[in-house]
């Protein structure tokens, strides 16, 4: 699994972090989307797939 | 209507609400046969109506294009004499409206609504909510629950983020409640309450410039945004106002609706009250099923742009329904049906792209507290009246029921 986060097209609505906070977080200053780690142990890939669905921006893209 | 008989009249927009369940008809109806349909506003200006989830998600995401009002060919949306919110195009916003001057303006609001500010604030909602419930049941029931709980939460939170003292917060309410008029106040009462609030938000700029505070208004006085401008006062009257404006009609409405969505056929209730860890995902499932949204999102192309449905050329008004795409059966499985364990639940409530809802956090939490609340507190929480009688407001841009009174 390989994770992609799209900083620019972030919006900061958080639902990353709600559906995956051991592999997304969100910066002080503006809230917007920080990769934790790009490669998560394969247990997560629900909740990642999870975090991209719903993701109002479409910043996050998954490989399998 | 049918394909082979296409619609000569065009539909007027927004339709009549049915109840507090059931969606206008003509939303099936149109998704299946007429994706891209002509319409008539309450302005009498024509419009295209989109239904389809993959024309509305695009189109509201697409970042070139902006609201009607922005756009001097746009269509006007209130009728002659009670122009909205939406219509206004006498001055221009202190606010960029698009591109990157949008985003940092927008990153300066967000750090206040991400998911760790959420945890934080949630504690402070809660007994919000709390004092709330217990005065409403202090009177008795039955209770109107919008009244009692749906209408003062969001006020006192928005307060609360802004810095507005508690006895500001009545005044507040009424400001908020204008500004969405679609024909139920008259333009001097629109146009008065604007100028009232705009003057408060004003001293309170000030107010807060000389003693800053722990609040959003103080921090982005303080601070600037990333190329390293700081806000004028035009821009932070217009940043606290909007904030106002976008987060306490809809979430009062949405709270009395969440709520005759889950009494309406008890079971759904009873399932909350059973399993608690389902109110995350149930007050998703409630944000999708919405069947009194309101307008929806307007948008003015400047261009061609190609959707799945068509080509939709410039010059066109188009408007989004996001509450008929929600319903989209091509997307959600059995989509006419409430599952408050959908997941994941990828509804456009709070539109999507770079101008999806800034406070899209904040309204969730909210309605998961509310819902903990009224769980734990109330139970036995039923409606006193058959959700059939629960009546839709009208003559708002937002969405609601007028009413939501309940027993427990």
């Amino acid at each position: 699994m390989k994770i992609i986060v799209d900083q620019d097209k972030c919006v900061a609505s958080g639902q990353c972090v709600t559906a995956a906070d051991t592999v997304f977080d969100q910066r002080d200053e503006d809230g917007i989307v920080v990769l934790l780690t790009d490669n998560p142990s394969p247990e997560l890939a629900a909740d990642v797939h999870q975090a991209a669905a719903v993701c109002p921006a479409l910043a996050i893209v998954v490989e399998d | 209507m049918t394909q082979s008989e296409p619609i000569e009249r065009a539909l007027d927009y927004p339709m009549p609400p049915i109840d507090a369940i059931e969606p206008p008809p003509e939303w099936a109806e149109l998704r299946q046969q007429c994706p891209v349909a002509h319409v008539r506003l309450p302005s009498g200006d024509q419009a295209t109506l989109l239904t389809r989830y993959g024309d509305v998600r695009q189109l509201i995401a697409d970042p070139r294009f902006g609201r009607t009002a922005e756009e001097e060919g746009g269509a006007r949306i209130g009728a002659e004499g009670a122009s909205t919110i939406f219509d206004r195009r006498d001055e221009p916003s202190p606010i960029p409206q698009s591109g990157a001057g949008h985003q940092r303006w927008r990153r300066m609001l967000t750090k206040w609504f991400t998911a760790k500010r959420m945890a934080a604030l949630r504690p402070r909602i809660e007994a919000m909510a709390s004092q709330l419930v217990d005065e409403m049941v202090a009177h008795g029931a039955p209770a109107d629950l919008k009244a009692g709980l749906g209408y003062p939460l969001p006020v006192w939170v928005i307060c609360d983020l802004l810095g507005v003292p508690d006895s500001d917060r009545d005044r507040f309410a009424y400001w908020s409640d204008t500004f969405l008029s679609l024909s139920r106040y008259q333009q001097a009462e629109i146009d008065a309450a604007q100028a009232e609030l705009t003057a408060y938000m004003a001293g309170h700029v000030e107010a807060k410039r000389l003693a800053p505070g722990e609040d959003l208004l103080s921090d982005l006085i303080t601070g600037a945004d990333a190329a390293g401008a700081k806000l004028g006062t035009e821009a932070l009257v217009a940043t606290g106002k909007g904030l106002l404006i976008a987060g306490h009609e809809t979430t009062t409405n949405m709270i009395g609706k969440m709520m005759a969505m889950l009494l309406s056929d008890r079971s759904a209730w009873e399932q909350l009250v059973a399993d608690p860890a389902l109110i995350r995902t149930a007050v998703e499932e409630i944000l999708r099923y919405d069947a009194n949204p309101g307008f929806g999102l307007t948008r003015y192309l400047t261009e061609d742009v190609e959707l799945p449905s068509g080509v939709l050329p410039a010059g066109t008004t188009a408007v989004c329904s996001m509450a008929a795409a929600n319903r989209d059966d091509g997307v959600f499985a059995d989509a006419e049906s409430l599952d408050l364990t959908r997941s994941p639940n990828v509804h456009i409530t709070f539109g999507a792209g770079p101008k999806s809802c800034v406070g899209q956090s904040l309204a969730r939490t909210e309605l998961q507290v509310v819902l903990e609340v009224l769980v734990r507190r109330l139970p036995g929480l039923a409606l006193a009246v058959p959700s059939a009688r629960l009546r839709p407001v009208e003559g708002l841009l937002v969405g609601g029921l007028q009413e939501v009174p309940v027993v427990w």
